[in-house]
């Protein structure tokens, strides 16, 4: 029962959204706003023939190479910088400026070192990604509770296994957070690499609808590109859930219900 | 002996404050001797554990060994930390929490199950395995905690007030499990307590501390016979004239750091706040 209501509770301002952008629309006879169910209609169309090979997976796959990288150098990064208070006195200002530069003024610079081939956007992305992943990362790391770090050296446990199950551990939380922020940064980032430059992809296929007019191919491939982040960041909430179960349960105890 | 302290002095330097948790403790333990700990409140125990399991540096003095300098964990050492909530690993199941440190070990997989079920279950968390510590009251954390030490098998056993989450039945069974473990195996354990009565049954000595600036106030042998029960132990006139004594000296201890007692103790506790 309580799962239903929770499902209905999720789905009910999309539901009212898409009615009323469906309603004001309906009779819309505005070039630029076309009727929602003509959107939809070409919707299929458009995105499920060979367009989903030669332009929606060379997206995803930029994506996910981006992304793993920024993972895996933003968590080996921030483990170092998080365990070693001088490492951390001497870049975290540094990081802190790179951090605040807006990720797609990297676009034009990286061009120029990487070309405008997939590297480029590959590059792009990771380079946006892997800040709130490094910085959460040192975070997490600086809180491991101070006993169980005593506990650990107590027992000699040193080394990788310390890092892996004290540290990483630790910070998963921090971690994860840090990664969820990356997520979304990095589909901006795929986008805005692919209207630069580039001669597929999904920024690419909607920037070339629009110079076309074909304003409601343009509209449906905005609205992949929000249905791709909706089930990336689901499917991330479903991966993060189970592999950090024990610190939401954690914290349920701990705000005492 | 195995385990000498000698001149230890601890200062706590802070930004501004500066906290002398330990003035000059000296004393000694043998292999095979249960000492316990007992001070008042804030005296430095905890200081003091953290300096003997080579966690915290002394400022001046010595913790030995064998006859070696302590300047780092030493193996064949387990600590039960006084914070037992947050010396669980709260994303390791009950079970794992006991077994890392057999892993570290390097002992085969088979041998650590076995191990692992009895210590839990001597401690009387026999079907607790799977669950995580948070969801665990207090009290079984800490057996958790006292499960994983003696799993582990030490050569020496420190322990912070191990049992100050645990009910009265429980703390009496657990004092038995140390008495009985420490004729069993044959390890040195090095006890704190604020539980006077706890001190006196379980120790064949009882070190009382003085409170801050703290040194050694006395070294009290407990005569009592080895083959100790809660019910005539505790009982006995021995005992009883042993606790009353330990108490007196607490409290004198105590009274001695309270302002407006004697004018050295005020003295010696203006310092402290203009230090401070
Ligand atoms: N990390 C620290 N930094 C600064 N001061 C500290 C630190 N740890 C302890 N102290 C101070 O040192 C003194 C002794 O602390 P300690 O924890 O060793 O006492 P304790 O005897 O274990 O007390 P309790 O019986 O309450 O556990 C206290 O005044 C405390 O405030
Ligand atoms: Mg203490």
């Amino acid at each position: 029962m309580r799962i239903v209501l929770r499902i209905v509770l999720a789905v009910a301002l999309p539901a009212v959204l898409f009615t009323v952008w469906w309603l004001a629309t309906a009779g819309s006879t505005n070039f630029y706003l076309p009727p929602l169910r003509e959107i939809l209609r070409i919707f299929p169309d458009v995105w499920t023939g060979e367009r989903l090979r030669t332009d929606v997976l060379p997206s995803l796959l930029r994506l996910a190479g981006g992304y793993t990288l920024a993972v895996v150098a933003g968590i080996a990064l921030g483990v170092l910088v998080g365990g070693n208070r001088t490492v951390r006195a001497v870049l975290e200002p540094v990081l802190e400026f790179f951090r605040a530069i807006p990720p797609p003024v990297l676009v034009p610079v990286i061009m120029l070192f990487a070309g405008i081939g997939d590297t480029m956007k590959v590059v792009v992305i990771a380079a946006g990604c892997v800040w709130p992943i490094l910085l959460n990362t040192v975070e997490g790391v600086r809180a491991v509770d101070s006993v169980l770090a005593d506990t650990c050296r107590s027992y000699r446990i040193t080394g990788p296994a310390r890092l892996r199950h004290l540290v990483l551990r630790g910070a998963s939380p921090q971690i994860a957070a840090g990664m969820r922020q990356a997520l979304s940064i990095g589909i901006i980032l795929m986008v805005i690499s692919e209207m630069f430059a580039a001669s597929n992809g999904l920024g690419f296929a909607i920037v070339q609808f629009q110079r076309g007019f074909a304003i409601p191919d343009m509209w449906s491939g905005i609205l992949l590109l929000g249905l791709i982040g909706l089930v990336l960041s689901l499917l991330f909430r479903l991966v993060e859930s189970r592999a950090l179960a024990w610190y939401h349960g954690l914290r349920r105890v701990q705000r005492g219900s | 002996m195995l385990l000498e302290v000698r001149g230890l002095r601890k200062v706590y330097q802070g930004k501004e404050r500066q906290v002398e948790a330990i003035r000059d403790l000296t004393f000694g333990v043998d292999a095979g001797d249960l000492v316990c700990l007992v001070g008042p409140s804030g005296c430095g125990k905890t200081t003091l554990l953290k300096c003997v399991a080579g966690l915290l540096n002394p400022t001046s003095g010595d913790v030995l060994l064998d006859g070696r300098r302590v300047s780092g964990p030493p193996p064949g050492m387990a600590v039960v930390f006084q914070e037992y909530g947050r010396s669980l690993f709260p994303w390791m199941s009950v079970r794992d929490n006991v077994e890392l440190p057999l892993r570290q070990k390097k002992l085969p997989r088979a041998r650590r199950r076995s191990m692992v079920d009895d210590a839990l279950s001597s401690v009387g968390l026999g079907d607790t395995h799977d669950a995580y510590p948070w969801q665990l009251s207090g009290g079984m954390q800490q057996r958790v905690a006292i499960a994983r030490a003696v799993a582990y098998q030490p050569n020496v056993l420190l322990m912070d007030e191990p049992f100050a989450a645990v009910d009265a039945q429980t703390r009496a069974d657990l004092e038995d499990l140390i008495r009985d473990l420490w004729h069993k195996l044959g390890v040195t354990i090095l006890f704190v307590t604020h539980d006077i009565d706890e001190a006196v049954y379980l120790g064949q000595r009882v070190i009382v501390l003085s409170s801050s600036p703290t040194v050694v106030r006395e070294d009290v042998d407990i005569d009592l016979p080895d083959a100790r029960d809660q019910l005539h132990t505790r009982a006995g006139n021995r005992f009883t004239e042993l606790r009353t004594h330990i108490y007196a000296q607490i409290q004198a201890a105590k009274r001695e750091s309270t302002p407006g007692s004697t004018d050295a103790a005020r003295d010696t506790h203006l310092a402290k706040q203009v230090l401070q």
